[in-house]
């Protein structure tokens, strides 16, 4: 019973850019979104050159793009900003058609889309070859503080848990003859996230109580790592390498 | 046929011990006055009693999450004190109620490891205690599972697991055979009678109790009211109807009867 369980951005698969260990990969990604910012919004074969060396990482996933394309509406926000940008900006103007643009504009907006995408396109990559608990423990192996890991594990564990409780008090407001539609209903559902809440803060206290029963002394123990060889390491910085060779080109000439 | 009662005779040291045990939570509210309880080696022993008679009190005071107001509890003879909390943690196993404030790692395998982890376990040492754990549940065929993709009896098997892999001397079971389906309640019942470790089973099944448990002890207002063989437990209409509990309609406690049920 419950809300319909299932991973939310992972995409299975048995990849090369699956295989490689999750720590790689997170580091890899930083590495290229830096090298992806640092290089000046005007070289533009550059960012022809990233989304090249990107697309031949997800052919490399065998991630149908049809799973990724629409997964990349979260960045809708940012591109609304930047379709403003060359109205609001300040300075020269170009004239496009019936409208004034402003040039800085322009390119401040060209600059955020390009760096976006690539951005959302390669955190996606990311997000579909590695299974959440992959990245907790990888984000565990580069040292992010303990505490974070945990809440982030815990997250992931109980996300399932407190949706299928939500889904449980719908259906039971629904049950009652509830519509949830109109101003009248706020007060309804306010009350309802305010259970929701308390239920699991008191569900946190729970678990909490069982992680003492077992030992806990504030440390997750960290199983099931094995050392990364040097192929993996290479695999994995393919992609940043790569992107940096473009900036390092992009900045000589 | 097996005996409800353990295959061996309770005999020996306690290996637990309560005495005079007395709790107040901080709010003033007094759930235990005074409760005197012993567990022999081995035995499966069923605690009774109705809504808020103190049972999940007790149960935590027995590995030290509470610790006693007045008079005390020793498991294996160990005061159950701060300085001794690892080790009593180790020795008594609980499982609560809902597996999934149970199992909280992201895997059926890291949550078994946890507690073997945490007593400094590693490597194969460590795997060898997960397999151990999961082959005595017969859930070894989903040790790489999330446990949110599991069924719920799958869970509480697995959450029995997770304490076993800390191979403790007391097992406690919150209400075991809660939200389990017929046939889940009979394969755990069955997992319990397989077990060789003490038992101590807080439950409001009485059948399950009568199955499993030769010895009950009726827990009411805070304090043991009655303490002896199940079946004479069971028995006394008086006592049961005084405390709130109740058997089935129409069950009988003739012991053929009763004990087919887990065969």
């Amino acid at each position: 019973m419950g809300a319909p369980h299932g991973h939310l951005l992972h995409y299975h698969g048995h990849s090369v850019v699956h295989r490689t260990p999750a720590h790689l990969k997170i580091a890899a990604l930083l590495a290229f979104v830096v090298v992806v910012v640092a290089t000046p919004g005007t070289e533009l074969w550059a960012f022809g050159a990233y989304l090249a060396l990107l697309l031949g990482v997800v052919a490399l996933s065998h991630v149908p793009p049809a799973y990724i394309l629409p997964r990349m509406v979260v960045e809708v926000p940012f591109l609304v900003f930047a379709l403003l940008l060359p109205f609001i900006a300040t300075g020269e103007r170009v004239d496009v058609g019936p409208f004034s643009l402003s040039e800085p504009g322009l390119l401040a907006a060209w600059t955020l889309v390009a760096k976006g995408t690539l951005g959302v396109l390669a955190a996606l990559v990311l997000a579909t070859t590695t299974e959440g608990r992959d990245l907790v423990a990888g984000l565990q192996r580069l040292r992010m503080p303990a505490l974070m890991v945990q809440i982030l594990s815990f997250m992931l564990r109980y996300l399932e848990v407190v949706g299928a409780e939500m889904h449980r008090m719908r259906i039971a407001r629904e049950s009652r003859g509830f519509h949830g539609r109109g101003l009248r209903a706020w007060p309804v559902l306010a009350s309802s996230a305010g259970s929701l809440f308390i239920r699991s803060y008191e569900r946190g206290e729970r678990v909490h109580l069982a992680m003492l029963s077992r030992g806990y002394a504030g440390r997750l123990p960290l199983t099931q790592s094995q050392p990364a060889d040097a192929s993996q390491l290479a695999r994995a910085a393919a992609l940043p390498g790569a992107a940096l060779l473009v900036l390092l080109t992009a900045y000589v000439w | 046929m097996s005996e409800p009662s353990p295959a061996h005779p309770a005999t020996g040291e306690p290996v637990l011990e309560v005495r005079g045990l007395a709790y107040a939570y901080p709010d003033g509210r007094q759930a235990l006055y005074g409760v005197d309880l012993a567990l022999r080696p081995g035995e499966r022993v069923a605690l009774l009693g109705p809504n808020g008679a103190g049972k999940t009190t007790l149960v935590l005071h027995l590995n030290g999450i509470l610790l006693a107001g007045a008079g005390s509890v020793r498991v294996a003879g160990l005061p159950v004190t701060q300085e001794h909390l690892a080790e009593v943690r180790r020795r008594v196993g609980i499982v609560f109620q809902d597996p999934d404030d149970q199992l909280f790692m992201p895997t059926v395998h890291d949550d078994v490891a946890f507690g073997p982890a945490n007593l400094g376990l590693g490597g194969a040492a460590l795997e060898e205690r997960v397999h151990e754990a999961l082959a005595a549940v017969g859930m070894l065929d989903v040790v790489d599972r999330p446990p949110h993709h599991l069924s719920f009896g799958q869970r509480r098997r697995v959450a029995v697991a997770t304490v076993l892999a800390m191979r403790p001397d007391i097992l406690v079971l919150d209400e075991p055979s809660s939200n389990l389906d017929p046939a889940s309640r009979r394969e755990l019942a069955e997992i319990l009678r397989s077990l060789d470790i003490t038992v101590l089973m807080v439950t409001h099944d009485l059948p399950y109790a009568a199955e499993l448990c030769g010895r009950s002890v009726v827990l009411s207002g805070g304090v043991v009211v009655a303490d002896g063989p199940t079946t004479q437990v069971l028995a006394d209409e008086e006592l049961l109807r005084a405390h709130r509990l109740e058997l089935p309609q129409g069950f009988s406690l003739a012991p053929r009867q009763v004990w087919k049920h887990g065969d």
